[in-house]
């Protein structure tokens, strides 16, 4: 085995966000949906987080990843209240069924 | 040596659930095998000495966001309730294309000579460091951080209420 570098850490982010990709695209339940976006913000982060242990613990990355950590919860808090919504609506929440924006 | 095994360990931790999640049938499954992923990319932020990154993940990822998740699932599903799938005629493109883009981004970074210095400075754990970056260079950002927060929360309960409680 060899050593662990950064192209690793590169390998499992690239994977995680094809994941991401492909939970998004091919789900139709709107929650899953979310979920690859979730999957998505976490490769992102790592990528910020690896690059910076590999430029000698520069913690301005970190700092960036904290933003992100931030932006998920309020993407995740905002998008479950109008799946919610969605849902007292059409009384489905799959991504085919829903046609209309307003009552 | 045990780095390494615990780098495969983590990746393992966070891939194969997140397989799990985009190809499983039952919606509470997937929602639950989130938590090993989340919990995998924590263990990756500890490989790479980012311990209060680790921490808030743990914390804002499973304690926060993932109970918001499963919440969306129970609320909007009976839990024995198996997902339609999507057609096969659009699962196999989509698979085949995000499969090639994959392939790609892996070929295209894994021959990088990437600027890599093994230098770690002596300090114990991040969070001191941070707090002053935070506090300083990044004090803006963190405070329009706090106020998109404070927005989305209100945001968020008033798009959850229900239609006729608004009119009251």
């Amino acid at each position: 085995m060899m050593e662990i570098g950064i192209t690793h850490y590169l390998v499992v982010s690239v994977v995680l966000f094809s994941l991401g990709v492909l939970a998004l695209t091919t789900r139709r339940n709107v929650v899953l949906m979310l979920m690859g976006i979730e999957f998505m913000l976490n490769a992102a982060n790592i990528n910020l987080v690896a690059f910076s242990r590999y430029q000698g613990l520069n913690l301005h990355g970190h700092v960036f990843a904290l933003f992100v950590i931030v932006l998920a919860a309020v993407e995740a808090a905002v998008a479950l209240a109008i799946v919610l919504h969605i849902y007292r609506m059409n009384n489905t929440v799959e991504a085919d069924r829903i046609a209309d924006l307003k009552e | 040596m045990e780095i390494t095994i615990l780098f495969y360990v983590f990746a393992a931790l966070t891939l194969i659930p997140a397989f799990f999640v985009v190809f499983s049938r039952s919606l509470i499954h997937a929602a639950f095998s989130l938590l090993f992923t989340f919990m995998g990319v924590a263990g990756l932020y500890v490989l790479l000495s980012a311990d209060f990154i680790a921490v808030a993940q743990i914390m804002v990822y499973i304690g926060g966001i993932l109970i918001l998740l499963v919440f969306g699932v129970m609320i909007t599903k009976q839990v024995t309730d198996v997902e339609i799938q999507a057609s096969v005629g659009r699962t196999i493109p989509a698979t085949i294309v995000v499969a090639f883009a994959m392939v790609t981004l892996i070929f295209i970074l894994w021959p990088v000579n990437w600027m890599q210095s093994d230098y770690l400075p002596e300090i114990e754990g991040t969070t001191m460091e941070l707090g002053e970056l935070l506090m300083t260079t990044f004090i803006l950002p963190f405070e329009v951080a706090g106020i998109l927060l404070l927005v989305a929360v209100m945001g968020a309960a008033l798009i959850a209420r229900k239609p006729e409680e608004v009119q009251s």
